[in-house]
């Protein structure tokens, strides 16, 4: 046991194990274990034919890590930074991935992101609609209730919150909307009221 | 073409988009079979991970058909039938000559701490994923293999992450004869990691859940006994118990970012942003084992901060490793396996979803309804 020097022992065998698991052991020599050790020198390049690969044309200035020497030979050319939040995130690049600014300016730039590109869908024949979006229908049609209900699930805590990140800042948008209208409102009124006011 | 588009956090839709084209002269365009939906995605979904951009297409695990070759592709020919490693590799760089694929230099302009990775945002590289019809693949030579001709597609597309990354999990653990094993997530990853643990010799194999549904396929499919740790006041305490108060020689985190277990740290990383990631499941970890263990971590975390208890870590000589899967180094021994019928990676899917039915697809799989353990995504073209 724990307080002296052997190991406890285990229940079953090697042999009962190879019995009741079938391929038990066939990689217990480290050999047979394709990634150890760690470092191992690929002489067939996994099929690469070059020492260095041709470089992908640039099309447009590629956002990258400052702690690149250049711009990698090949990349992704999905989703090129626009509006305010390609600005924020071509600022984010100018920090190393050691800064938490670096990250914590991706993450800003992927709400203003998302707002801005909500905002745009509603100049389209597909405005983001909240309900087709977040496939919340299948709660009806893969029991949405019955895979909560007397389930040992420790997930059903927080998952209440989900809605509010979702809806939460378009609830909070329409408020800040529907209050600033109405002071607008209320301050239009006030004038206009003043307006036929005696003056002295 | 069709295609599953990121909307903001929890919104997806299927969308037209352009057509991939070659953009380097190694490059192929795939049309795609079968995909799937990773737990990993679930994060980019969630809006964890930096620089995930609106329109983007997720999805790192799937198969298809060479639909286009660039100028210099001598290795794959249009109409072959392939499965795509969900690394992005040029096979040459530093690391990709050591074998090390996943942390390929060559590939990712956006940062130089984690590889290039398809569909997962611009932080691995800003490539299209395959949860589409057609798919940019590029190093067209180093990546794709052809699809054995015995291999069932679901068998293939499951090889391309999930069971490739639950098989190296299980050797980053270091394991040796009679090791008492410890697998933290009962998710396709955890599930092949806790297989492959009998399959380099534990004595023991020990996997940790709160989702009874996946702890039971825990039982059937990988022989391991089950704690659901909802079911404990300190589920640590009981691993300490039931090793004779050693605690385990190995410990698998097959969880990452979005562990549950401790409301403040999930509610912190998932929902807040605070933290790269919920180390719940590594805290466990690192507590659960005997000192001079091995901790083995492929969960996925994000590049912020975690809070993790290092001291415990340090104090109990620890050794710890970690990495993304090198996929396509894992696949010979791998496809032996299969076809000895030692890993069953099929034995996992429990649901394929339509392209056009993408939002409940991830809706499905982010909420744990109806049993899901592994989504496929049929694209309609295939």
């Amino acid at each position: 046991m724990t307080y002296t020097p052997h190991k406890p022992p285990i229940a079953e065998s090697p042999d009962e194990l190879r019995q009741r698991i079938p391929g038990w052991g066939v990689d217990l020599d480290p050999r047979d274990r394709p990634s150890v050790p760690k470092l191992q020198f690929q002489e067939d390049f996994t099929g690469a034919h070059w020492k260095f690969p041709e470089r992908q044309p640039e099309k447009y200035p590629r956002e990258r890590s400052v702690e690149h020497g250049m711009l990698t030979p090949v990349f992704g050319t999905a989703q090129p930074p626009s509006g305010v939040a390609g600005a924020i995130r071509r600022y984010a690049y100018h920090y190393s991935e050691g800064r938490a600014a670096h990250w914590l300016l991706l993450l800003a730039a992927d709400r203003v992101d998302a707002w801005e590109h909500h905002l745009k869908s509603f100049l389209t024949l597909r405005p983001d609609n909240p309900i087709t979006e977040t496939g919340v229908k299948a709660e009806l049609t893969h029991h949405g209730l019955r895979s909560r209900i007397g389930q040992h699930r420790t997930d059903l805590k927080h998952q209440v919150l989900d809605p509010v990140i979702v809806g939460g800042a378009w609830i909070a948008a329409a408020g800040a909307v529907y209050s600033g209208a109405r002071s607008v409102a209320r301050s239009l009124a006030h004038v206009g009221s003043d307006a036929h006011r005696p003056v002295h | 073409m069709r295609a599953m588009v990121y909307r903001g956090p929890y919104k997806v839709r299927m969308e037209e988009k352009d057509r991939p084209g070659i953009e380097h002269p190694n490059d192929a365009i795939v049309r795609v079979q079968l995909a799937a939906i990773c737990g990993s995605d679930l994060h980019l979904y969630h809006g964890m991970m930096p620089d995930t951009r609106i329109g983007h297409t997720f999805g790192h695990e799937f198969i298809g058909v060479v639909d286009e070759v660039g100028s210099s592709v001598q290795n794959l020919a249009v109409g072959d039938r392939v499965m795509v490693p969900f690394n992005i590799f040029c096979g040459t760089c530093w690391y990709c000559a050591r074998g090390l694929y996943s942390n390929c230099h060559n590939v990712n302009p956006n940062a130089t701490a984690v590889g290039g990775i398809y569909g997962y945002s611009h932080t691995t590289g800003g490539y299209d994923g395959g949860q589409a019809e057609y798919v940019r693949v590029p190093f067209a030579d180093v990546g794709p293999s052809r699809i054995p001709d015995w291999m069932a597609d679901e068998d293939a597309v499951l090889l391309t992450d999930a069971t490739a990354t639950g098989y190296f999990g299980a050797q980053l653990g270091d394991i040796v004869e009679g090791d008492v094993v410890i697998v933290f997530g009962a998710g396709p990853v955890g599930l092949v990691a806790a297989k492959s643990a009998w399959l380099m010799g534990a004595g023991r194999v020990i996997v940790i859940d709160h989702l009874d549904y996946r702890l039971e396929k825990a039982r059937t499919f990988a022989q391991a006994e089950t704690y659901n740790f909802t079911e404990y006041n300190d589920i640590v305490l009981e691993m300490k118990k039931t090793t004779d108060w050693l605690g385990a020689d190995v410990a698998i985190d097959a969880v990452g970012a979005e562990a549950d277990g401790n409301f403040l740290q999930h509610v912190t990383s998932s929902k807040l942003k605070l933290q790269g990631g919920s180390p719940v499941a590594l805290n466990w970890a690192i507590d659960s084992v005997r000192k001079g263990a091995t901790i083995s971590v492929m969960g996925a975390y994000g590049p912020l901060f975690s809070a993790v208890k290092f001291g415990d870590a340090m104090n109990k000589g620890l050794t710890i490793h970690t990495n993304q899967c090198p996929v396509k180094r894992q696949w010979p021994r791998l496809f032996e396996h299969v076809r000895n019928g030692y890993l069953k990676p099929s034995e996992l899917v429990t649901h394929r979803v339509p392209l056009e039915d993408i939002a409940e697809g991830y809706h499905i799989f982010s909420a744990k309804l109806d049993g899901i353990i592994k989504p496929l995504v049929v694209p309609t073209a295939a």
